[in-house]
């Protein structure tokens, strides 16, 4: 066309950015790539093609990796780790800044290297992906410079294996990488095998930046190299992905006191009140479910609109959807690159193709002949029984519904196993605050989406995972509590056929519903004293007292809802009146362990109550400082109902540590009481009783822990499970948590001392912390 | 000549339209309107990394540009002599070889804009040119002096020859939500214009919100605006991105619900070739083409006209080029 001719059509015309530089450096390593270990290439192996999913050319052979790599990688990690971590924070942050200026200086040659490999547009690439990883290694140099300071308690937890998906390759390797090294770890990454190049060039850049040896490894390959990660001798495993691989690695690290966080899919709901700014609402899906394809974890995929705008806010999307620009990815005017593999775009369109509810409107856009593109697509008219608005399609399709109250929006956007970020439109700041505690999401954008920053965490609840990455808050998924633990040895019950201690029979029941319940076996077992002595009976609780129980917890969500302050009252009150029976409690916990330790155990416990009711006002929340505008409130919310399995060794000790901090924090719980001592359990409801607890908020079972592992654990609708019996329960536990993945916390095996007040690692346990982005200005 | 002139009356305003008739007043829609300023913000800000216009298409996109400014003086010390010479560039905005390489000889400003007394001395300069005369109005451009002066004044505009008359608006209207003041003003002021076209200067940057810049656009285009423009030129803050995007979402709103174009006016602080082909790609995306064309869209601008003659140079030669050898206006 002439100047003239584009004077009147006013076309954008072509604005490529060059990938001379990035395909020069792929000829430079011969385009060949082994892994990096221990701060070295090795030579390429046999191998898969990377492709440009654009145009299908092959950009450079990868290698998978064998099982020899991956142990070379996990001992070269090993042998690197104690080294780095007594480097100590200011000399580890001296290595973080290094990484960090050095992928500033390369942004331009990863920018174009991100894009070729993963078919993302250059503009996302260039202007979010590549500056969100510096910033991500920034951060995290300050926070190896502040560790010693600021976390004294905290030490590395050695060997991560870290597993990154496709979507943002070497942004999620920066919030892997980042603050695992700043802590002192060392680590074993695997990239997804779509989109391995950025992690090579990273490697390069780990040299120039004289990272150690060995801190940093890299190895390429398919789900089988994940595999072998999951399973070899590391400490932790950190992967983002799919759901169903999240769940798969859940079972095979179950018992094995890897610590693990998952970042895995979502369904986000995307929602807008009648109040909104329509069109910036509809701008913003542009960035929800547009950017990167679609292809993102936390994608505004689910779209919900007040019914008196719902036809005027649709009618402004679909106008503004066929304005989007789909093609070359390293075209400057691209909106929607290409989607990242032909298995991918199968996949997208194989989920639409089974779709025959609702409204389906295609962007009226120009498509690419030829590579993987997928139009921005609006299936509208949907309800929550439609496939496509529960599952993740993760790729450039927009679902919608309508509805008609803020209580509505809350529960059709909870309506779904995901939990991971959810947004809202309003101009209302009464109802963008009443709203966003109430998604059940770890992330919450108040008029805009997709806002990300190191400084604060992302992660998800539910189905989207447990861990958070970036904040104050995600540093604890890369440390662990300084000290040694020993191996917790099984408290056997005493045996006995004796007389009762008391010759008037007093009956120990369970406590379910703020009500005294028989178990519904029908089955009770006798408890001894040292001396053969029958101390009483306790019920065997089963599958179905765990049904009743947890279906009491999830009833009494009231609880979650009121106030610290009241909270704090209730638990003073409880050790008021654990206080005036302290005699008795000590006798009855000596009478069944045979020692002299009841007096300490009660004072202590009373103490765990008071300390719980202090913090119960006291455990904040911060406000990260986001480089917007606004505020990112990270909110301390309850996880929910939290089931544990008491400690044996302490009967009321490990009872009260485990329930007081979880009640202080609004959860409620199901507690196994200990199997071999019972009974300061059952007395202990007695006292819940007469101390104003709310029916439902605790519940106590007794009988077999390693009969209640299993429902418990399996349970969808107890959010986390805590175990520290001294039955082999573990591995039991959390096999069966992921069921919903829910959180656990296990002992393996290992013993808590009681003597000692945990309360900050039980209040931490106790929360969620949820990410609430507040831009602001008028 | 003939090809020429068919060319000038295509970038006239009167041609294709029809003229914003206006509507009764209606409170509702005003009320209902809203402004998220950080999200306006997010998209303006993201906007210059979404769209890129390069080589041929950034030529085409600047010459665009210069078709569509309302070249501009409005100083005190403005003298007859001075409007000529402003007049001449119109008429010439690019030397002419560098026209002719580009292959668009006989291209224009959009219009001059000049004050009151200036009008009769643009309209002798312009003469036979096409371009019509603009001139500010209703005690620009504060707009305090009496009412019955202000109408008095865009009379005798329009006698003088003024094509175009931009009034400003009363601020205190809008920051005292005296809505049916600010529609009666306005019907007022159009009904003076007569067969003048008529463009309503906001003054956003003392309008306190986006939120009130969103329902005083309304507002001046329910009472017949036939463009509705940001500034004069003279408040601390001028055309801005945000007020942009907020101004041709309600004159899309508008349209949608009328079925009239009403045009757009970015006035003041606009002086970089690079910042104008931002504001042209954010009238694309969120207007559509129809509104790329100076009937529909003007820069109000001095300076901005000089640094697109020297990318326009640059385009040509490759080199990169200097204030001193393109023409002053």
């Amino acid at each position: 066309m002439t100047v003239k001719e584009i004077f009147e059509t006013m076309d954008y015309g072509p604005a490529p950015e060059s990938a001379a530089e990035a395909l020069a450096w792929l000829v430079d390593q011969g385009d060949r790539f082994g892994h990096f270990i221990n701060g070295e290439f090795t030579a390429p192996g046999d191998g898969f093609d990377s492709k440009n999913p654009a145009t299908g050319e092959v950009l450079a052979t990868l290698s998978q990796a064998t099982q020899d790599d991956v142990d070379a990688a996990v001992k070269a990690a090993r042998a690197a780790q104690p080294g780095w971590e007594k480097m100590g924070g200011p000399g580890r942050a001296k290595c973080l800044y290094a990484i960090a200026r050095l992928l500033q200086k390369h942004s331009r040659l990863f920018a174009v290297l991100e894009t070729l490999d993963n078919g993302k547009p250059i503009r996302e690439a260039r202007d979010i992906d590549i500056p969100l990883a510096q910033r991500h290694f920034y951060y995290h140099a300050g926070m190896a410079q502040l560790m010693e300071a600021e976390l004294p308690e905290a030490e590395a937890l050695g060997v991560c294996g870290q597993i990154i998906p496709w979507n943002f390759p070497l942004l999620m390797l920066a919030w892997k990488v980042a603050p695992a090294i700043a802590m002192g770890n060392t680590v074993v990454l695997k990239p997804a095998e779509y989109t391995s190049l950025t992690a090579l060039l990273f490697a390069d850049i780990c040299r120039q930046a004289g990272l150690p040896k060995g801190v940093v490894n890299i190895v390429t390959g398919d789900g089988a190299v994940g595999e072998m990660i999951v399973a070899a001798e590391v400490d932790k495993i950190a992967f983002t992905g799919s759901t169903s691989v999240g769940r798969r690695i859940r079972e095979a690290t179950a018992g094995s006191g890897k610590a693990l966080t998952l970042e895995l899919g979502g369904k986000s709901p995307y929602i807008v009140f009648d109040d909104a700014d329509i069109d910036s609402a509809v701008e913003g899906l542009v960035d929800a479910i547009w950017f990167n394809q679609g292809q993102v974890c936390c994608a505004g995929s689910r779209l919900l609109v007040q019914e008196g705008v719902a036809k005027r806010f649709h009618t402004k999307l679909k106008a503004r959807m066929d304005k989007l620009r789909i093609g070359n990815p390293l075209d400057k005017c691209i909106d929607v690159g290409a989607v990242v593999d032909p298995v991918q775009l199968t996949a997208i369109s194989a989920m639409v193709a089974a779709n025959t509810a609702g409204e389906m409107h295609q962007a009226k856009v120009e498509m690419p002949a030829q590579g993987c593109f997928y139009p921005p697509t609006l299936i509208e008219g949907l309800t929550p029984a439609d496939t496509l608005m529960q599952e993740e399609i993760f790729g450039p399709v927009l679902v919608s519904c309508t509805f008609r109250t803020p209580a509505e929006a809350v529960e059709l956007a909870n309506n779904t196993r995901y939990g991971l970020a959810a947004t809202v439109w309003t101009e209302n700041v009464n109802l963008a605050l009443d709203i966003a505690p109430k998604l059940v999401a770890g992330v919450v954008w108040v008029n805009g989406t997709n806002m990300f920053d190191a400084a604060a965490g992302f992660g998800g609840v539910r189905e989207s995972g447990f861990g958070r990455e970036g904040g104050w808050e995600g540093l604890s998924a890369y440390t662990r509590p300084k000290g040694k633990t020993k191996s917790l040895a099984r408290i056997e019950a005493f045996e006995g056929n004796g007389a009762p201690a008391d010759p008037l029979d007093r009956t120990a029941k369970m406590y379910v519903g703020g009500k005294q319940a028989r178990p519904d076996s029908g089955y009770s077992r006798g408890v001894y004293g040292k001396s053969g002595a029958l101390l009483g009976h306790v019920g065997l609780a089963n599958r179905k007292d765990v049904r009743n129980a947890v279906e009491a917890a999830a009833g009494a969500k009231g609880w979650s809802k009121t106030t610290g302050h009241l909270r704090a009252q209730i638990l003073y009150y409880i050790g008021e009146n654990l206080s005036a029976r302290a005699d008795e409690f000590a006798h009855r916990i000596d009478a069944m362990t045979g020692k002299k330790g009841g007096a300490a155990e009660v004072e202590a416990s009373i103490q765990r109550l008071f300390t719980a009711a202090a913090w119960a006002d006291k455990y904040d929340g911060q406000v990260h400082g986001v480089p917007i505008r606004g505020v990112a409130l990270a909110m301390k919310e309850p996880v929910g109902v939290i089931g544990a399995l008491c400690a044996d060794e302490a009967p009321l000790l490990g009872l009260v540590s485990a329930m007081a901090p979880a009640i202080a924090m609004g959860n409620r719980v199901v507690l196994a009481a200990s199997q071999a001592y019972p009974l300061a359990a059952t007395d202990f409801y007695q006292v819940l009783e007469t101390s104003d607890v709310p029916a439902g908020v605790v519940n106590i079972l007794t009988g077999d822990q390693s009969e209640l592992a299993k429902p418990l654990g399996a349970h969808m609708n107890v959010d986390a499970v805590w175990s520290f019996s001294s039955s082999d329960v573990s591995q039991v536990i959390e096999a069966a948590s992921a069921s919903n993945l829910k959180r656990t916390w296990v002992n393996n095996g290992q013993s808590l001392d009681w003597s000692q007040d945990h309360s900050k690692r039980f209040l931490q346990a106790a929360t969620e912390v949820k990410n609430i982005w507040v831009p602001y200005g008028e | 000549m003939e090809s020429q002139t068919a060319d000038q009356t295509a970038q006239l305003p009167q041609v294709t339209e029809p003229r914003n008739p206006g509507m009764a007043l209606d409170l509702d829609w005003v009320a209902g309107v809203q402004a998220n300023t950080s999200a306006i913000e997010r998209r303006c800000a993201t906007l210059p990394g979404r769209r890129s216009v390069k080589k041929d298409y950034q030529a085409a996109w600047l010459l665009k540009a210069i078709a569509c400014i309302d070249l501009t003086t409005l100083s005190g010390d403005d003298t007859e002599g001075r409007v000529r010479r402003l007049c001449a560039k119109a008429a010439q905005p690019v030397r002419a070889q560098m026209l002719a390489d580009l292959g668009m000889e006989g291209l224009t400003t959009g219009a001059v804009c000049v004050y009151h007394d200036m009008i009769p001395a643009a309209v002798r300069a312009l003469k036979g040119t096409g371009i019509p005369v603009a001139a500010v109005s209703t005690g620009f451009p504060a707009g305090l002096s009496p009412f019955h002066l202000r109408i008095a004044e865009i009379e005798e505009s329009v006698k003088a020859g003024a094509e175009e008359i931009d009034i400003v608006i009363s601020r205190r209207h809008v920051l005292t939500g005296n809505w049916q003041a600010l529609y009666d003003e306005m019907k007022a002021f159009r009904q003076a214009c007569g067969n003048a076209h008529v463009k309503a200067i906001l003054a956003t940057g003392e309008l306190g919100s986006l939120r009130n810049v969103a329902r005083a656009s309304l507002i001046c285009m329910m009472a017949g605006a036939d463009f509705i423009k940001t500034s004069t030129g003279k408040e601390s803050v001028n055309a801005t991105l945000p007020v942009t995007l907020v101004m041709i979402r309600a004159i899309r709103d508008y349209y949608d619900r009328t079925g009239y174009r009403v045009g757009y006016k970015p006035a003041g602080g606009i002086s970089k070739a690079k910042d104008a082909l931002v504001y042209l790609a954010l009238i694309k995306e969120e207007l559509g083409d129809r509104w790329l064309q100076p009937d529909l869209f003007r820069f109000g601008a001095s300076s901005l006209l000089g640094d697109i003659e020297r990318q326009l140079e640059h385009h040509l030669t490759g080199a990169y080029s200097a204030g001193y050898r393109h023409a002053m206006g």
